[in-house]
């Protein structure tokens, strides 16, 4: 056994971000309560530097710590889309905390706690430091959906993620144990050679890998194991309900992928079938129960409940074509779904969050340019070309029918069409209709950046991917210690 | 010396003793030490896969489970204090708000 200053320095920008979220809460008791949108740059200027130390440390495959922690191509790819989601939801966050009297500076250090555990999530390399990264995720968003404490949505939609999350926890440690029994590892890497030859284990084998695909879907929130999705995202203050949908959905799926590709390829005809009934089923619920909704915030849950099905399709065929295709459809759907949540965010009415569909209608007439980047977010989330949702959907269904999953892609592809009834009807309620409720946009200079940021990349990566492409291109390979 | 499947055989009672309280309680304490039963019973199961694999392995992960176990009470807690200060009540049923 060795200890190098290697693993010191391939893991410097998780311990920076943990340094600097101590700094923030220090400094946070320090400094008067009318700076305190200091602490916002701060978390930006300490996301920035993490993100310049991990792209630094790109396109370097290392087994840190041995083989606990691994730094490779694609987990940099995966925490460069956390950084920039947490970015963009600081930038959307600073008004909106004062209007909802949040108590700032454990919401940033929240936020950089969160993004740790979720690098640890899509670098880790064994089951341990797996688990230990979604618990120090899930940690920290139990307490952020609670932060509007005298609000009884925002406690109770708090407590259920809490229960939720634990019990899922639960049931993903009790798959771990069963894997750990029969192979006697808990590397990821170690876990494959033996699920290749499993003997007379395979009944050990099966019921780990169930499990812990139990706990994967629930932090996806594929159905059947989404209930508490709606409930949540409602409740939660909407900073956090955007940055929850997008940056902890995107590390789960990271580490769902690399624990499916990596350990349980050999027994790839078992799980297959299990994700096609998650994908079909989360692409049903999510479409169809989105049509009946009158809250925009359950809208957009059951909407990321669908995107989950469209996504988990991409993880069926271990290749580098699914890989491509699943990540850019997260790179897609971060800088949609953060930037429409963005919008309902700025949306006020008499002193509340005017987060009911009614609220849009006829949103042209009084706030063009709001409700110009809130029609490029839905088109892009049905899927119209030629925003980015499309060459998304467009990616994943082309994976899934050189997968061999022909029909699957065609099933696919009438739920996106009936998803695009919902999507398109937000659309038309903002631009054919007459204002009724006295409903205001209260946007600052962050949020519009934030904003601009988000509704540029959506056109921008559906007009002229390819620098992405090109990107994501580089950064496929899995790397297996 | 015990066979392994008598320990399986005990940590996936106590396993299925508190998936089921989770799901029948309704008060939100009891929830919460049935979700540390379900805990528990997987360090069983750690430990007794740990002795009979001869690797040390997952006896340090039942440790790291434990600390993770406190600190999810710890947060679990705050979070039910301050939902009783809101409703005044620990029962489920209370807690209705949002629609389901």
């Amino acid at each position: 056994m060795s200890f190098s200053l290697v693993n010191i320095l391939g893991t410097m920008p998780e311990i920076y971000l943990t340094f600097f979220g101590c700094v923030i809460l220090i400094l946070d008791t320090m400094i008067p309560s009318e700076k305190r949108s200091w602490l916002a740059y701060f978390t930006i200027a300490s996301l920035l530097f993490a993100m310049i130390a991990s792209y630094g440390l790109n396109g370097k495959g290392l087994p840190l710590y041995q083989g606990l922690y691994i730094i490779d191509p694609f987990s940099n790819f995966f925490k460069m889309i956390i950084y920039i989601a947490a970015i963009i939801t600081i930038l959307f966050s600073l008004p909106y905390l004062d209007r909802e009297d949040i108590h700032i500076g454990e919401y940033y250090a929240f936020i950089l706690f969160s993004t740790v555990g979720m690098m640890v999530m899509v670098s880790a390399g064994d089951l341990i430091t797996l688990f230990l990264g979604i618990e120090l995720m899930s940690l920290c968003f139990y307490v952020m959906v609670g932060l509007k404490r005298g609000s009884h949505r925002s406690v109770e939609a708090s407590f259920k993620y809490f229960l939720l999350g634990a019990f899922s926890a639960a049931i993903f440690l009790f798959g771990i144990s069963f894997l750990y029994g029969a192979t006697g590892t808990e590397t990821i890497s170690g876990i494959a050679a033996f699920v290749a030859n499993p003997g007379s284990l395979k009944p050990m084998i099966l019921l780990g890998i169930v499990l812990t695909l139990v706990g994967f879907a629930f932090k996806i929130s594929a159905a059947p194991f989404h209930m508490w999705t709606p409930d949540v995202y409602e409740g939660a203050p909407t900073v956090v309900t955007g940055f929850m949908s997008t940056a902890s959905k995107i590390a789960a799926f990271g580490v769902f992928l690399r624990v499916f590709w990596v350990s349980f390829s050999a027994d790839k005809i078992d799980w297959n079938i299990l994700i096609v009934i998650l994908s079909i089923l989360s692409m049903l619920v999510g479409n169809l129960v989105a049509l009946r909704q009158t809250n925009i915030k359950r809208m957009l849950a059951y909407s990321s409940i669908g995107h989950a099905g469209y996504a988990s399709m991409a993880l069926l065929q271990p290749n580098r074509e699914s890989l491509f295709a699943l990540m850019f459809y997260l790179f897609v759907y971060m800088f949609m779904t953060l930037g429409a949540f963005g919008i309902v965010l700025m949306l006020r009415k008499s002193g509340e969050e005017g987060e009911e569909i009614s609220d849009l209608v006829g949103l042209h007439k009084r706030h063009p340019v709001a409700a110009f980047a809130m029609l490029v977010f839905m088109f892009s989330l049905a899927g119209i070309p030629p925003f980015g949702g499309f060459l998304a959907k467009f990616y994943v269904f082309f994976a899934v029918i050189h997968a061999g999953y022909a029909w699957l892609a065609v099933v696919g592809i009438i739920f996106a069409a009936i998803g695009a009834f919902y999507y398109l009807r937000i659309v038309m309620l903002m631009y054919m209709k007459d204002p009724e409720s006295a409903v205001e946009f209260k946007s600052s200079s962050l949020g519009r950046l934030g904003l601009l940021l988000t509704a540029g990349m959506t056109v921008f990566l559906g007009v002229y991917p390819t620098p992405f492409v090109e990107y994501i291109k580089s950064s496929l390979a899995i790397f297996i210690p | 010396m015990v066979p392994l499947s008598w320990y399986v055989g005990l940590s996936s009672a106590l396993f299925l003793v508190g998936l089921v309280g989770v799901l029948v309680r309704r008060n939100t304490l009891v929830v919460l030490l049935c979700i540390e039963i379900m805990l528990n019973a997987v360090n069983v199961n750690f430990v007794a896969f740990s002795k009979y694999q001869h690797v040390i392995d997952a006896q340090i992960l039942v440790f790291f489970v434990i600390t993770v176990a406190a600190a999810e009470v710890a947060i679990g807690l705050g979070i039910i204090i301050s939902l009783f200060r809101l409703k005044g009540s620990v029962n489920i049923d209370d807690f209705n708000i949002l629609k389901l």
